[in-house]
């Protein structure tokens, strides 16, 4: 999922073909050489790519590890940065501060954009690809390309088109049967206004009073705020096709014998899918929620292109915060410290999923 | 249930929740059912781009009274005032357009060399280090790009390439991906051939351009489409590697920018035309080889 070429990982075909890759396959049998001076040879063809990936991917990854402990400013040879040991991480975990504040804002954001973000998805991309994968149904290949469009798409246009759609007097506000909402410059927690409705308007005192890295619990349960759930509107409305075509593959594979095994066992169409099909999907399923964290987690173009981080902080992500580090605090250590600790997050989440996964596959 | 007719190949495949039902009117319900949610499904990924393309031809006053409207109002009529705003002031997009192109053909034309002859090399050469070179690639496939921003930064600058086409280029380009897809490709060709050109006395090199290489030619059409796709759409890269160059942005670059540069009254007619520029090679290129990113994602989950 590294590295370039795609500007959404995860979300395109390129980034899916790369995890894919990623798992390995098992290697053909080892064989003899057969051309002259492989030894030489395979050592001339690897070294023009070897070369640009030790210079733009290992040493960078080095590099980030080692500026994180510096106080480079960006701007003066990161050799003249001076070292000051852990401090960006204790700045960024344990010390009181708009920096610590800004980290929990950006992690809470976060971490309600994949939680709304990754359920949604996998379900309506799943549901899709069920319907799709009807033989009685015509079409399939208008439907399927059109679900798809979106995903091959910059995210950068369809960024501008949803602020297009989202807008004051746009189309949502215009085709929802509601009162016009401001969408896109709207700090308001969605739990915030859920508790509004049934009358709880200011936090109970000690959700006000007690803090995690200098942000009330009242603001941790704040929920995403309306602008962020627009862009998870559009995050959702952009990946679908690529997952639905994943499990569309997923279920084609599916054995025709065993499906009609259980018909002929007298099983219903309701219960072979959730006896049969579900459960042999569950390594698709896995694998799509797999690629869902890892890239929600690292979500920026969308942020960048419609809400820079407002308002009022709520749309910030580590993502976008490793930005502003550098490029208008010129404070790359503090960048640095925040991308360790996103690839840590991003390390321990899928972890923790594949462990899940994993229990109640059992 | 066993009366269904096994219908050929993928058709048949899949689990048929509606298609298995026993009484006809309930198999037409639920088919009525799954076309409404197609259809409707169909309308949402499709309309904004249908809306936006319209738009781009209307005049503003218009677009503010009637933002769903695809036809432009009569009174208003149709204008060409959006795509003329695309070159003005500080907005270029010929500019971006123009860079665009060239990041991506070099960057594509780089990877379909490198990636070919490194894979080539780790899928059918024996050479001490392979496996450390194999290895290496595997891992940095994992790390997600974002996290590499700063330092790639720091490493554009210190080869001061900062600012320039080099610097939108030359990182792109070496990118493991392309390399486990051409290893994959070669891996899956024969021994037979190589073995018969090099007994009739050809060259390694030769044995790889004239025999191994075009017969790879499926695996090569697929990384340039999927290459050509990510690095057209590519944002974080251009926009770390050029900050201080308008003249060097990339198209969603400067689409990023654009709204900035406008502030309250947002001129919608040339920011969707920015946005149907920046989709439209895409979507040519999509509907005409479709085949190959369906194949490429769809490969991606079901193996296992």
């Amino acid at each position: 999922m590294v590295v370039s070429g795609q500007s959404n990982p995860a979300f395109q075909t390129e980034a899916s073909a790369r995890a894919r890759l990623g798992r390995g396959r098992p290697r053909p049998p080892g064989r003899a050489r057969i051309l002259k001076g492989e030894g030489m040879w395979g050592w001339i063809f690897t070294a023009p790519a070897l070369i640009g990936i030790l210079v733009f991917l290992v040493l960078p990854i080095v590099f980030t590890v080692w500026i994180s402990f510096t106080e480079w400013n960006g701007i003066v040879s990161p050799t003249e940065a001076e070292f000051v040991g852990p401090d960006n991480y204790q700045e960024l975990l344990f010390e009181d501060g708009v920096r610590r504040e800004d980290f929990a804002k950006a992690l809470r954001n976060n971490l309600y954009y994949v939680l709304g973000v990754v359920p949604v998805q996998t379900f309506l991309a799943f549901l899709l690809a069920v319907i799709l994968n009807q033989r009685v149904l015509k079409g399939k290949g208008f439907f399927r390309t059109a679900y798809y469009f979106p995903s091959i798409t910059s995210s950068i246009a369809v960024s501008l088109i949803f602020t297009f759609l989202f807008q004051f007097n746009g189309l949502i506000n215009t085709i929802l049967p509601i009162d016009s909402v401001n969408w896109l410059d709207n700090a308001h927690g969605l739990l915030h206004n859920l508790l509004g409705v049934f009358g709880v308007d200011e936090a109970p005192g000690w959700l006000a009073q007690t803090e995690f890295m200098d942000l009330a619990l009242w603001e941790w349960l704040a929920g995403p705020s309306v602008t962020m759930s627009s862009i998870m509107v559009l995050s959702i409305w952009t990946t679908i096709g690529t997952f639905m075509l994943i499990f569309l593959a997923g279920l084609q594979s599916i054995s025709t014998s065993v499906e009609e095994a259980a018909a002929v066992d007298g099983a219903s169409s309701v219960q072979r899918f959730w006896r049969i099909t579900v459960p042999l999907m569950r390594p698709t399923i896995f694998f799509v929620l797999t690629l869902g964290v890892i890239g929600t987690w690292q979500v920026f173009d969308q942020i960048f292109a419609i809400s820079f981080g407002g308002p009022q902080k709520t749309t910030l992500t580590p993502a976008f915060l490793i930005y502003q580090s550098l490029f208008r605090d010129s404070r790359g250590g503090t960048g640095a410290a925040i991308a360790v600790l996103l690839f840590i997050i991003i390390v321990v989440f899928t972890l923790i999923q594949r462990r899940l996964t994993r229990e109640t596959d059992r | 249930m066993t009366a269904e007719p096994l219908a050929p190949a993928a058709e048949s495949r899949g689990l048929e929740v509606v298609g298995l039902s026993k009484s006809p009117v309930w198999r037409s319900i639920r088919k009525f059912l799954a076309y409404t949610v197609l259809i409707a499904f169909a309308l949402a990924f499709l309309y904004p781009f249908v809306l936006s393309s319209f738009t781009v031809f209307k005049t503003l006053p218009d677009i503010s009274a009637n933002p769903v409207s695809l036809l432009p109002a009569p009174e208003h009529g149709w204008t060409i005032e959006g795509v003329q705003g695309l070159d003005r002031g500080s907005i270029r997009i010929p500019r971006w357009t123009v860079n665009s192109v060239v990041v991506a053909v070099a960057v594509v034309l780089g990877r379909v060399v490198l990636d070919s002859l490194a894979g080539y090399a780790l899928a059918r050469m024996r050479f001490i280090g392979r496996a450390v070179v194999f290895a290496l690639v595997i891992s940095v496939l994992a790390i997600p790009a974002i996290v590499l921003a700063i330092p790639r930064f720091i490493v554009m600058k210190e080869l001061g390439i900062l600012n320039s086409y080099a610097g939108l280029i030359l990182p792109l380009v070496f990118d493991a991906f392309g390399i486990f897809l051409m290893k994959q490709f070669f891996e899956q060709l024969p021994n037979d051939l190589e073995e018969a050109a090099v007994i009739d006395g050809a060259s390694t090199f030769g044995v790889f351009w004239r025999i191994m290489l075009p017969m790879a030619a499926p695996g090569l059409i697929a990384l340039t489409i999927l290459s050509t796709q990510g690095v057209w759409n590519e944002f974080l890269h251009p926009l770390i590697a050029a900050p201080a160059s308008p003249e060097l942005r990339t198209l969603p670059v400067g689409l990023a920018l654009l709204r900035g540069a406008f502030g309250e009254a947002q001129p919608w007619n040339t920011i969707l035309a920015g946005a149907m520029i920046t989709t439209l090679p895409m979507a040519i290129i999509f509907f005409t080889f479709q085949r190959y990113f369906v194949q490429g994602v769809a490969s991606s989950g079901g193996k296992e």
